[in-house]
């Protein structure tokens, strides 16, 4: 006699699904990313990938988990590819390696694996290699070099020596210290003027990647891995204290715009801050998370002391995620007027 | 055109409805035996009225109503009675009940059938009438349906709503229903009208049951009510009476509350049309129509007798034989029954033929990845991966903090949840664990008032023995005898009048002694929902049951004194 419980009907659906077009989702920004910065980035995706899978295999065994299932999963390259995509696209294939295996093994398996990690591994890969490496995570290649692919291993390898075009910074960076420096004597629109480093809007290609990361993630939520609410909180923050300081001194502060399209806003918003495992769950809760989120990642990127802060902004709101989530707790069918 | 209202929630498996709908209902031939349980609605178990050896005419009754939440159960064809003894039930426990045993004299004869006009009687009367004519809810909940017949004293009746919209997969009997016996159902919702006496009458069906809508309809206007017929949109579980009540009427009845606190009652279409037979043609309800449908070359609906082995009717359809169980219900709430001999009862709607083809084996369990997809399918708006964590930890404080007696075990969460959590498995655990607590509690509870009040006695007696310390000493011990055999009699009251009726009558004594064994085995048993659990969580529950052993508070025990 079988004991099989209902529901007897599923739907087709598992975490390697969901997974899996997470890492979908991702191609268009990686194309655009790869468009940008030469080809390298895919060699960093394929980097990050064997060492995530590598020792997910091996903590796996160790915690003698079965394999086969846990590894086609597809979690642990979900990882790997955000760590690829928010380290410099040159970086040394061993920081990239070391820091996915440490996502891995400490930030997921350490805490007790797939679904128990309080905060986002890739984001914890990121805040340690920056806090550990500062020098390494800020050589991005000079906007508009173009190095051909051989060069561009050479470098990831350790083959040739770390060349000089790799001393640039992204152009969010560019504009911080650009506006330090000059010390209220250059305002916004002047550096803006300069096209080839800020292109458009945001950095000359940067905001491609943007739109990709945008197109993708509209995708999944079309899909129903996500939802609106972490996205259009994070995007709405970080527009209305840009917006605000921006109109309140124009010459000191970028435009939303500039903002929401440089740096890692696109990919936090839609990518980061929507992990499901370290993040809010509820309706409310997600809001808070995501506008909370938007919020830091600009104050650390315009008033701290690192490049980006999406990272930063997404480990503190991982640390208050349980505790929102315990305070919003929607009311249920039948108890509205109670609540 | 009624403003419908939208409900949270969820899912819209496949309907597979179409295989079983393109024959006519058909009457299931009688069987060579018909086993029929006694307890076959919520609330009290009937008391048996018949014994080995009786001639039964078909509608007679055989089980008295015990209380007023119970319904009578009748012979459901002319036969002999072979015996009243426990038998397996279709029940996910697969626990005993008592049952009576018919084996029909192939005549099917009628009993003498008493039709009544329900406008001439009084409201009490009518619901009595219904009570003993065992008429309690079809759609699955077997509640008896006189039992929701009293309005409200303090809230005025706004909307009776009517169930036929028959959302689970598969099933179709309702549908068949409407097609046909339109007419009949329409005039059995018009004595529920009566009796409650409504502002209006909504009857919410499927949208996907146009042919249903429009038979009913026309039934309606036939008949000259103001019924109104609302089609609302295809959703899993539409049918759920609180998801209906809340499309129909915008109201949403919390676990906490009846129905009719809010002003609105629901019954489903097949207790209108058993209720308008009972009344007006005298007959009790004696069957039932069960889709048959799965795995089988011939799905179609039948008119099956109740007490009829689902095996046998399963065979109607012609299984494949890649058959490898019977589901009782849908596929989203129904079970695999323990056994084909199972009878039918009055809460079977469907038989699916199970099959690995049809119902593939579930991929193993993932750890939560949070997704929230369960909440957002929940109708209830609960939040099932909470309570899932906490009653994997046991913290059952805690999953009722999150509402999980508000959990309808719809199954829309575990449907969708990509890391393929049994969800609402745990959640029947949790609540079944809650329970024994709670009755663990009781017990305790109950010892401590007997031990004080046996202190209090002893303290009397000893005053008492003190002041009559010069009574002669024979007769001083004769008293202690007797106050010695009154407290034995104490400890287990329900028995003692059982052992007092077993010395008058054997045969009386015979089925007192079954039914005490039913009841204790039925409170003895472990929740036996919980199969799927891994070997931790068994053990786990090995251990809960153990320990209830252990403190001697198991029910099992003064029971079985009387034996
Ligand atoms: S659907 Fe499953 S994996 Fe997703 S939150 Fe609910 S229980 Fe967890
Ligand atoms: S089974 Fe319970 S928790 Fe799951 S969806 Fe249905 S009501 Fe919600």
């Amino acid at each position: 006699m079988m004991f099989a419980p209902a529901p007897f009907l599923l739907k087709d659906t598992s975490v390697s699904q969901v997974m899996t077009q997470v890492c979908l989702a991702l191609v268009p920004g990686i194309a655009a990313y790869a468009w940008l910065v030469g080809p390298a980035i895919l060699i960093q995706l394929v980097v990050a990938s064997f060492a995530a899978l590598v020792a997910e295999a091996a903590l796996l065994k160790l915690r003698g988990k079965p394999l086969a299932m846990f590894l086609s999963d597809g979690s642990a390259v979900v990882t790997a590819w955000l760590i690829a995509l928010t380290f410099p696209p040159l970086a040394p294939w061993w920081l990239v390696a070391t820091a996915t295996v440490f996502a891995i093994v400490v930030a997921k398996h350490l805490y007790g694996g797939l679904g128990q990690n309080p905060f986002n591994p890739a984001m914890v890969a990121f805040a340690v290699c920056i806090v550990s490496f500062p020098a390494l995570m800020a050589q991005w290649p000079s906007v508009g070099l173009q190095l051909p692919l051989v060069e561009q291993l050479n470098v990831i390898f350790g083959l040739s020596p770390r060349v000089d075009a790799l001393s640039g910074a992204t152009p969010l960076d560019a504009m911080k210290t650009a506006l330090k420096l000059a010390d209220g004597e250059i305002d916004v629109a002047h550096l803006l003027a300069n096209q080839d480093l800020y292109g458009n809007f945001a950095g000359r290609g940067w905001e491609w990647v943007a739109a990709g990361y945008l197109l993708g993630g509209l995708w999944m939520w079309q899909r129903g891995i996500i939802t609106w609410h972490v996205p259009v909180a994070f995007v709405a923050s970080l527009v209305a204290i840009s917006g605000a300081l921006w109109l309140y001194q124009p010459a000191h502060f970028a435009s939303p715009l500039f903002h929401l399209l440089s740096g890692g806003a696109m990919l936090g918003a839609f990518f980061i801050a929507t992990d499901p495992v370290s993040g809010c769950t509820t309706p409310r809760g997600k809001l808070i998370f995501g506008a909370g989120a938007g919020l830091l990642a600009y104050v650390i990127r315009v008033f701290g002391g690192y490049p980006d802060g999406v990272a930063f902004a997404v480990l503190l709101m991982n640390l208050c995620a349980p505790l929102i989530d315990y305070l919003c707790q929607p009311a249920i069918f039948g108890m509205k007027d109670k609540a | 055109m009624l403003n419908l209202f939208k409900f949270k929630g969820g899912v819209k498996p496949p309907t597979n409805k179409t295989q079983s709908l393109g024959r006519p209902i058909a009457v299931a031939p009688l069987p060579s035996r018909l086993v029929v349980p006694l307890h076959q609605s919520i609330g009290g178990t009937p008391r048996p009225v018949v014994q080995a050896g009786d001639k039964v005419l078909k509608g007679q009754l055989i089980g008295e109503a015990d209380g007023w939440i119970s319904a009578a159960v009748h012979a459901p064809t002319s036969g002999t009675v072979v015996a009243v003894d426990m038998h397996v039930q279709p029940h996910p426990s697969g626990l005993d009940a008592l049952c009576v045993v018919i084996e029909p004299d192939g005549r099917d004869e009628w009993t003498t059938r008493v039709p009544v006009d329900h406008r001439a009687l009084a409201p009490e009367e009518v619901r009595e009438r219904l009570q003993q004519a065992g008429v309690v809810g079809l759609g699955g909940a077997v509640f008896p349906t006189h039992g929701k017949l009293t309005p409200s004293k303090t809230v005025p009746m706004q909307e009776l709503v009517i169930n036929g919209a028959e959302c689970e997969p598969f099933i179709t009997c309702d549908d068949l229903l409407m097609r046909e016996r339109a007419d009949e159902v329409v005039r059995g919702i018009g004595i529920f009208r009566d009796l409650l006496q409504p502002e209006k009458v909504l009857i919410g069906i499927e949208d996907n049951k146009p042919e249903a809508a429009a038979a009913m309809r026309a039934a309606v206007q036939a008949l000259g009510e103001s019924f109104e017929v609302v089609q609302v949109p295809t959703l899993y579980p539409a049918g759920g009476a609180k998801q209906l009540i809340r499309v129909l009427t915008g109201k949403e009845v919390p676990a906490s509350k009846r129905s009719t606190d809010l002003g609105v009652q629901c019954f489903n279409v097949a207790t209108a049309y058993t209720a308008w037979r009972a009344l007006a043609h005298g007959e009790p309800v004696v069957s039932r129509l069960v889709t048959v449908t799965g795995n089988v070359a011939e799905p179609c609906n039948y008119e099956v007798l109740i007490g009829t082995p689902m095996a046998e009717v399963l065979k109607l359809g012609r299984p494949h034989p890649d058959t490898d169980g019977i589901v009782m219900g849908g596929p989203m709430m129904g079970f695999l029954v323990p056994d084909g001999e199972v009878p039918v009862v009055k809460a079977t709607n469907c038989l699916i033929a199970h099959s690995e083809r049809l119902f593939p084996p579930k991929a193993p369990e993932m750890p939560c990845i949070r997704c929230g997809s369960c909440a957002r399918a929940c109708p209830h708006e609960l939040q099932p991966f909470e309570m899932y964590w906490f009653a994997r930890a046991k913290n059952f404080g805690k999953t009722q903090e999150y509402h999980i007696f508000d959990c309808i075990e719809c199954g829309c969460c575990s449907f969708v949840c990509p890391s393929r959590i049994p969800l609402v498995q745990y959640f029947r655990f949790a609540k079944s664990e809650i329970w024994a607590r709670e009755r663990e509690k009781k017990a305790a509870d109950t010892a401590k008032t007997r031990f004080e009040f046996k202190q209090l006695r002893e303290e009397r007696e000893k005053a008492e023995k003190a002041e009559k310390l010069a009574r002669a000493a024979a007769a001083q011990a004769a008293k202690k005898a007797a106050e010695a055999a009154a407290a034995a009699g104490e400890a287990a009251p329900g028995e003692t009048a059982a052992a007092v009726d077993a010395e008058t009558d054997p045969k009386k004594a015979a089925i007192a002694a079954a039914m005490a064994r039913a009841k204790a085995q039925r409170e003895a048993a472990p929740p036996r929902n919980t199969e799927q659990l891994n070997a931790v969580q068994q053990r786990e529950l090995d251990e809960i049951e153990a320990r209830r052993q252990a403190a001697g508070i198991s029910p099992a025990a003064p029971a079985e004194k009387t034996e």
